[in-house]
């Protein structure tokens, strides 16, 4: 196997309290290849998205990272001082929040939200700017004439759309998703993660793939990691975490689940 | 939709539109349906379909611009302060985020003792505190460490069992849940969902579930309304309608489930943007005709692609 694109070594991160700490990451490592969809499942307050946000370093006191090592093609991003750190964030790691849409400034055109990026990041002039935007929002499916219209002109999946655009005029090596269609109708998720699984087979970047719907993430992700309580109890292929689940909460986990078809549910939910 | 004893609430024909032409809204297009005791609707469909809208005219916080509501066969007159008192007193509403619904500053004891004291003016002293007692028993939570504590101190799932405990306080008949669950951690999903099922069938109320989430709906309701647009655009026993989909728009929302059978990568699950443009701008048509499938399976007809 060849060398993986980001790796996650015992990571720790605490949260400090004024007696207690809380131990939010708990000796968490796992590897995502180039090209792989990696998908993160657990509760709220399992942890999943502290590790989102201490991969582009953007974990704010009072969390705090006990130790561990987050390498980024063998370089580790806890060593990066605060101008390489400016560089490698949205350049070879991009974001995308759970409440993305709604991250787009409402009194700035789309073109000058984009023109930002690709200025600071890579000193283009207007006219190179609104090239690639178009080029970028023609890639998810959104008229590039329309760059000239406000955010509240577009509905919430377009501005996730433009989001998810934004995030790759870069083209990043990593994009973190933190529960990003959690906010849209079935429909609309399923068009948006259709597109993104056709551009990074297009493009080779990796995602990390942050959810508690766990259909949703076999569906999409190559290898899922289980999270509880802060640590990773299972991590395995999307086929066998669906097929042959080997921890007893992830068998639980897929219990809680009403299914479309098939037997009704129960009992022997997770608790 | 038909009926086998009187339904407890129907709606007749409901229309709802918003703001003056040209840039008028429909958000309820002739919406009918009924609420029967002991039985669950579900009322499903995406962000934009009028689903909430909906909710709002069974809440009577709009008045329909067209079409009525029947409480138990009658009309509901707005001039009778009573009757009004006596219909919001009747139909109860759970909201979507347990977090803002109820007040951070009293006690969970104070959120059921208010609407006791004020809707169930039989009681006297200590049968309130008794009664207080038996609805946190009867959602699941232990009296003696609850009922003294205030909302904060309490998780998503807990709440939402305080504001069922406080719907079935002032004595609801019919119970409306706008995504009761939807903000919810999935492991406790299940839990709520199992309660509002048991409450229904103990003390034989009636639900009106609001979704997005169609695999819930199966779960917990008996019927099924899909809407789009406003309108209804397929409705009947939920099993028959998930099994056997008719409206094209039906067949979209439920091939768009995330389904762990299918993976992305399939050709099979590839869903092509032209099409679900095509079905959208179909199904956002007005059409009048219904056509019956089964005798409790029925969906509303399709504008053609030419006439559109």
């Amino acid at each position: 196997m060849t060398a993986p694109l980001l790796s996650v070594k015992n990571l720790t991160i605490d949260y400090i309290g004024d007696t207690t700490d809380f131990r939010a990451v708990d000796d968490v490592s796992f590897d995502v290849a180039h090209g792989e969809i990696f998908g993160l499942a657990g509760e709220s307050g399992c942890g999943k998205s502290t590790i989102a946000f201490a991969i582009s370093r953007l974990h704010k006191p009072p969390a705090l990272i006990r130790s561990g090592k987050i390498l980024l093609e063998g370089k580790d991003v806890l060593d990066l001082n605060p101008v390489e750190l400016r560089d490698f964030r949205w350049r070879e790691v991009a974001m995308v929040f759970q409440s993305a849409m709604n991250s787009l400034n409402p009194v700035l055109r789309i073109e000058a939200q984009f023109y930002d990026v690709l200025h600071t990041h890579q000193g283009m002039n207007r006219a190179q700017a609104r090239e690639r935007t178009a080029e970028m929002l023609r890639l998810v499916d959104i008229p590039p004439d329309r760059m000239k219209d406000y955010p509240h002109q577009f509905s919430g999946g377009m501005r996730q759309r433009i989001v998810i655009a934004i995030c790759l005029s870069l083209n990043p090596k990593i994009v973190v998703m933190d529960e990003p269609t959690t906010a849209l109708d079935v429909v609309v998720q399923r068009e948006i993660l259709q597109r993104i699984n056709e551009l990074r087979r297009t493009f080779g970047f990796s995602v990390l793939f942050i959810t508690h719907d766990l259909g949703l993430m076999v569906q999409f992700c190559d290898r899922i990691g289980i999270m509880l309580a802060g640590k990773l109890v299972e991590q395995n292929t999307a086929e066998k975490i669906y097929g042959d689940p080997q921890h007893e909460y992830t068998k639980k986990l897929w219990a809680s689940f009403p299914s479309l078809h098939g037997e009704a549910i129960t009992d022997g939910a997770a608790s | 939709m038909n009926d086998k004893q009187t339904a407890i609430l129907t709606l007749d024909r409901v229309s709802k539109s918003f703001g003056r032409p040209p840039f008028t809204v429909n958000a309820a297009q002739s919406v009918s349906f009924e609420l029967h005791a002991g039985r669950t609707l579900a009322l499903v469909g995406e962000s934009g379909s009028g689903k909430t809208t909906c909710a709002r005219l069974v809440m009577r916080e709009y008045t329909p611009n067209e079409g009525q509501l029947l409480f138990k066969g009658k009309p509901v007159a707005t001039d009778n302060a009573k009757a009004l008192a006596a219909y919001r007193r009747s139909v109860q509403m759970i909201f979507q985020d347990p977090f803002s619904s109820l007040n951070p500053a009293h006690t969970i004891d104070y959120h059921l003792r208010r609407p006791l004291q004020l809707h169930r003016r039989d009681l006297r002293g200590r049968q309130i505190d008794g009664a207080i007692e038996e609805l946190l028993t009867r959602v699941k939570l232990d009296p003696k460490i609850i009922a003294h504590k205030h909302p904060h101190e309490l998780s998503g799932g807990q709440r939402q069992r305080v504001n069922i405990a406080r719907t079935l306080a002032v004595g609801a008949e019919v119970i409306v849940a706008d995504e009761p669950t939807s903000m919810l951690d999935v492991s406790v999903r299940l839990g709520v969902l199992n309660l509002l099922n048991e409450m229904k069938r103990d003390m034989k109320l009636a639900l009106l579930y609001i979704t997005h989430d169609i695999a819930t709906a199966r779960y917990v309701a008996e019927d099924i309304v899909v809407m789009y647009a406003g309108q209804i655009v397929e409705w009947g026993n939920v099993n028959k309608v998930i099994d056997n989909p008719q409206h094209p728009y039906t067949r979209l929302l439920l091939s768009a489930v995330p389904d762990p059978e299918m993976r992305f990568d399939d050709p099979k699950a590839h869903l092509k943007a032209g099409d679900v443009e095509e079905i959208r701008r179909l199904s956002a048509v007005p059409q009048d005709r219904t056509i019956a499938i089964d005798q409790d399976h029925f969906i509303r007809q399709v504008a053609s692609s030419r006439a559109a």
